[in-house]
């Protein structure tokens, strides 16, 4: 088992070079000057200008720039902001939990929504059940998340007013009460991401189980006297997982996706709209920072996915 | 002669006594009722967008301040915006934009997607593994993170060469298209690696067809069926990453109303003007539902091995 862990993250150091490869050639071949500024300024005389390119390698060719770029991510020196002035380690460090909690939140609802319809659908397909939870499904990753959540503003914040619709990450109150207001800000942002995972989820259940739950051995299990509830969550629920699981980590890009947008709606201090925010102001460091710890998740995720995937799957050893 | 020729009148005419490919792919699609109701909503929508602005002729940018924030009426059926400019006349023009890079960035994801595959596919090998690497390597990419990088540093470039408009379509498109072509490649690749070997391929190889005629006469109109459903469902998908982006107020200037752009203009507006935001917002969901609908009919019919033993 953990010489298999050991494998796979050999396997991941090539992926993770790579993609730091692509995102720096699109930072070389971008048109664009981090001392722009200075060009324009009539205070700032050319010379100095050259001499700072020079002082910070500006002038030297791609690959030379690509390598130490590198060295220096890898040291875990990753520059300043340019706008805040403070570390991009560790601004994005006090941003991460708030994402990684909301994002957490709205996959485990994702799965709860979906692991029982998309069973129950798969088990009577062609059901009344089956075709009301196929509609609201396709309903469901039909609708964009930055629709749902200005929909959800409106109806439960504008109209009925009982949620906020800014997420603060500075409470005041102390023990429950903070407990409290803690969840309430995070219910909207996690139905809406959750309701879509959930619903692109169903859909990847139930096919799964519809694949599974024909096969010869479920009906061993079943003439063997075994209850149809343990056939399903033994024989059938584990065994139609092991796809799923592999669509759950192909669609952790998209999920990523949905986070910056309801991070953006619900205004939420986390690493989504620090990356947009950054965008707007310009501030390169932090983009690019952002942008390879997002690559790193999915990664890690991936590598979470396969590990998973063994277990389920004894058939895969771990070698 | 007359031996070589005799035979060919007759299976002609059986073939064309039996329903053809396509006809009897249309037959299976249109007993999908659901998505027949999407293909006239599609139909309809893009009707509207096409034709609408000709005869709907209010202007996209007239500015009314006495008419500013109003719900629909009959001066403008779909109410104004905070500049009293007609809603739905900035509908019916930004709906053309946001048809046209989904439309675009299907057609370039997948012609990107079947080369790659098809080269993967058919030539194996040192081709194969690389390619597939690369797919894998895009594959794990974040799309949208990677999509804002792209558009903030190209952006002023873009603009500069090509003008605000073109620059910004170009961009968007070939942005969003160069990040959605892997599930194409994916999918190709694997039916050539089953089409090559079949027997009717084998024919051609051994009648002598040099490769590039076995793919494209043989190998890939085989393989088209899938690609078809991907590409119908890559143009909702295109919609949604172009919507986001204007979402996030880096996609299109406001002085093209794509439906996402009318959405970040509506949303800090929404206690008082709730339908400048519920249309766009409406008109993207149903587009979009209609295009999954019209995918998943697609499938029914192209793809008949996938349909259940049902019926």
């Amino acid at each position: 088992m953990s010489r298999y862990v050991v494998r796979r993250l050999v396997i991941m150091i090539p992926v993770i070079f790579g993609i730091s490869l692509v995102l720096f050639m699109i930072l070389a071949l971008a048109p664009g000057d981090p001392f722009e500024e200075l060009a324009t300024n009539p205070n700032v005389p050319p010379e100095v200008r050259m001499n700072l390119r020079a002082q910070f390698g500006l002038d030297d060719p791609v690959p030379v720039r690509y390598v130490r770029w590198l060295t220096s991510m890898v040291r875990g020196d990753w520059g300043f902001s340019f706008v805040s002035r403070v570390d991009v380690v560790t601004l994005i460090l006090q941003r991460l939990p708030t994402s990684l909690f909301v994002l957490g939140s709205a996959q485990l609802l994702g799965l709860l929504i979906a692991l029982p319809i998309g069973t129950f659908s798969a088990l009577r397909p062609y059901s009344i059940f089956d075709q009301v939870a196929t509609t609201f499904a396709f309903i469901g990753f039909s609708l964009p998340t930055f629709f749902t959540g200005l929909v959800f503003i409106l109806v439960f914040s504008l109209t009925l007013d009982w949620l906020p619709f800014i997420y603060r990450a500075d409470i005041a109150d102390t023990g429950w009460r903070w407990w409290w207001q803690h969840a309430r800000q995070a219910i909207m942002p996690v139905a809406v991401l959750g309701l879509f995972q959930g619903a692109t989820l169903t859909r990847f259940v139930r096919s799964a189980v519809l694949d599974v739950i024909r096969l010869d051995y479920v009906n061993t299990a079943r003439a063997k006297g075994l209850s149809e509830g343990a056939t399903v969550v033994k024989h059938v629920v584990r065994n139609a997982l092991i796809p799923v699981v592999t669509l759950v980590a192909l669609q952790i890009p998209a999920i990523f996706t949905g986070a910056v947008i309801t991070e953006q709606i619900f205004r939420i201090p986390g690493i989504g709209s620090l990356l947009i925010s950054s965008i707007l102001a310009n501030d390169t460091p932090v983009i690019m920072a952002i942008t390879f710890v997002f690559s790193c998740l999915v990664v890690i995720f991936n590598l979470v996915a396969d590990l998973l995937y063994g277990w389920l799957d004894p058939r895969i050893s771990y070698r | 002669m007359s031996i070589a020729t005799a035979p060919a009148p007759s299976l002609l005419a059986r073939a064309s006594a039996r329903p053809s490919l396509w006809r009897e792919a249309t037959r299976r699609f249109r007993r999908h009722r659901l998505a027949m109701v999407g293909f006239v909503i599609l139909l309809s929508m893009v009707m509207a967008v096409v034709v609408g602005p000709f005869v709907y002729r209010v202007p996209i940018d007239e500015i009314d301040f006495r008419a500013k924030l109003k719900g629909p009426s009959r001066a403008h059926p779909l109410g104004t915006d905070d500049l009293g400019q007609d809603l739905l006349a900035r509908m019916l023009y930004g709906g053309r934009i946001s048809l046209a890079v989904g439309v675009a960035a299907m057609l370039i994801s997948i012609t990107i997607g079947t080369t790659v595959g098809a080269m993967a596919g058919q030539l194996g090998g040192a081709v194969d593994h690389t390619l597939m690497r690369l797919t894998d390597l895009f594959l794990s990419l974040p799309q949208l993170p990677l999509l804002l990088l792209i558009v903030y540093l190209f952006r002023d470039a873009l603009k500069k060469v090509l003008g605000p408009e073109a620059g910004i379509f170009v961009m968007i498109v070939a942005v969003i298209a160069g990040l959605r072509w892997m599930p194409v490649a994916r999918l190709v690749r694997a039916q050539f690696l089953s089409l090559r070997e079949k027997e009717f391929v084998e024919a051609a190889r051994s009648l002598g067809a040099p490769t590039l005629r076995q793919v494209v006469r043989h190998i890939l109109p085989n393989a088209l069926g899938p690609v078809i459903v991907a590409g119908s469902l890559d143009v909702a998908a295109a919609i949604i990453a172009e919507s986001s982006l204007s979402f996030l107020g880096l996609g299109f200037p406001p002085d093209i109303p794509t439906w996402g752009r009318i959405l970040y203009d509506a949303k800090d507006n929404l206690d008082f003007a709730p339908h400048w935001a519920l249309f766009p917002g409406t008109a993207i969901f149903l587009t979009v539902l209609s295009i999954n609908y019209i995918g998943d009919g697609l499938r029914d019919a192209l793809d008949p091995r996938k349909v259940l033993g049902h019926k």
